[in-house]
């Protein structure tokens, strides 16, 4: 009996540390949007957030959507071979990418990318008193570092999923036309035909969402890093961990909320 | 004056503050000293509401410091962290004039750079090293670069934690005299932690010894060495043998 009674214990442990984690998580997104409000405002760090999140995020964005995009035309044109289905490549390839792979995709980049970043630079911050030292020149470190950077995501990860949106497209337009033999003008005409306002939308939302999560956990954890080095490399991988799940569990609420029957 | 009244503070099981009470009176320069772990940091954290003391009071000239106009207390402060605390994606000058650039205190940024120049003046440095950054500069420039920012207010009070860590002694020398200097100058409160004997008697006018949460001895430096706690002799003295425990 000991040892079922430990096994539920530990069950009880980790679903209590989850709770927890999420109550903390969640005072923290009300703290930083409660900063957004309220001055001093820090538009250059903004700008410098802006420009870390979204604009060198581009390349590694452009790269994994354009090879996503042509893999899926390859497997959606081998997948409905099976029941004479090959000419739905472009509608496929559009809804794939714009509901589901585009943003998902997205997000986890910037996980990786941003998310990493952020809390290896916050958490450095935090063990060489940076963080304290901010407190001592009377500057919250919530509103100079925090709410820029969570900012910066709301704002910058949708441009990000549109553009990999497109970029995907186009990966599955390349190879649709160049190795499927479908015809360039039918292969575009039926892309756009098939693409509805909703698709878009949902796909810009989840964008805003994945944002917030990645740059929110980044600083997060950062935040709350100790013990030298080792919490800083501690730090970051909870951080992308977590941005990691999170994204993956908003993005089934989101597709719920927009397409659940 | 700042005066702390029977400060707690413990981090879990670990009572680090067993009831601080020490008065370091306007414009002198109080130095605390006591071994590693001893609680000296966190002393100076509390005040600065840093760290948030589990019982006991804190005021500044009168005022209790966890109540009031946070920015506006914090205005009358400069600190200088041990390891400098520099902000290395900002430029030297910036990392000076960072109080200046933003928040109540803003100035034009011409008028902060002139400001953060001579504040690198005064401490040894010249303005070429403004525009370099933290980690192009050796471990004794970014003391001096700390220095700078902590005195680029023109604060009323000013702490040190541990300001010639690292150093060697005569770079060690060099910001004992500054800090001196600049004290004095100013006519600011200051607060110094550190281990370093030489700072001690370079800087001090009051002398703190922090043992067991407590404060075991305090009283001007002249008397320090003829104060017979058997505490603050074995400390001063560097002696293994003791009241204090070493632990070999």
């Amino acid at each position: 009996m000991s040892w079922i009674s430990a096994f539920l214990a530990a069950i009880g442990r980790t679903a209590m540390g989850g709770f927890a984690l999420i109550g903390r998580l969640t005072l923290f997104g009300l703290e930083t949007l409660s900063h957004v409000f309220r001055p001093p405002f820090y538009p250059r760090e903004l700008l410098l957030a802006l420009f870390n999140v979204g604009y060198f995020s581009l390349p590694v964005v452009g790269l994994t959507a354009v090879f996503t995009g042509g893999a899926l035309a390859l497997q959606i044109y081998s997948g409905g071979a099976r029941f004479n289905a090959e000419a739905v490549v472009p509608q496929i390839v559009a809804i794939g990418v714009i509901r589901e792979l585009g943003p998902v995709m997205v997000g986890l980049m910037i996980a990786a990318r941003v998310t990493s970043s952020i809390a290896a630079e916050i958490a450095t911050m935090k063990v060489t008193e940076q963080i304290d030292a901010l407190v001592t020149l009377s500057t919250h470190p919530m509103k100079y570092l925090t709410v820029p950077r969570v900012l910066a995501g709301l704002i910058t990860v949708p441009v990000l999923v549109a553009v990999g949106d497109i970029i995907g497209i186009l990966g599955g337009y390349v190879v649709g036309v160049q190795s499927l033999g479908f015809s360039p003008g039918a292969y575009l005409k039926n892309t756009v035909d098939f693409i509805e306002t909703l698709d878009v939308v949902s796909s810009l939302v989840k964008g805003a969402a994945f944002g917030v999560i990645a740059t929110l956990l980044g600083c997060y954890y950062g935040m709350r890093t100790r013990r030298g080095a080792q919490g800083v490399g501690r730090a970051t991988k909870l951080a992308v961990e977590a941005a990691a799940v999170l994204i993956l569990g908003a993005n089934f609420i989101i597709t719920s909320i927009f397409f659940s029957a | 004056m700042i005066e702390l009244q029977h400060v707690h503070k413990a981090f879990g099981s670990n009572r680090v503050l067993r009831g601080v009470t020490l008065t370091i009176p306007k414009a002198t320069s109080m130095v605390i000293i006591g071994g590693s772990g001893t609680g000296k940091s966190v002393a100076l954290k509390c005040i600065l509401g840093l760290v948030r003391p589990d019982s006991g009071l804190i005021t500044l000239d009168g005022k209790d410091v966890t109540k009031g106009d946070r920015d506006a207390f914090l205005a009358r402060f400069g600190m200088l962290f041990q390891g400098g605390a520099l902000f290395d994606s900002l430029p030297v000058w910036q990392n000076v004039a960072f109080r200046l650039l933003r928040g109540s205190l803003k100035r034009p940024k011409g008028e902060a750079r002139e400001i953060a120049i001579e504040k690198l003046r005064r401490v040894g440095l010249k303005p070429e090293h403004a525009d370099l950054f933290p980690a192009e500069l050796s471990g004794g420039m970014q003391k001096r670069v700390g220095l700078a920012r902590a005195i680029a207010a023109e604060p009323e009070i000013i702490f040190f934690d541990e300001p010639t860590t690292g150093l060697d002694p005569i770079m060690a020398g060099v910001i004992n005299d500054l800090i001196r200097e600049i004290v004095t100058e100013m006519g600011a409160t200051a607060m110094t932690i550190t281990h370093d004997m030489t700072s001690v008697r370079a800087i001090a006018d009051n002398v703190a010894m922090l043992h067991d949460g407590v404060i075991q001895w305090t009283g001007p430096v002249a008397e320090m060495d003829a104060s017979g706690d058997p505490y603050l002799d074995q400390f001063i003295h560097g002696r293994a043998e003791g009241p204090i425990e070493a632990v070999r």
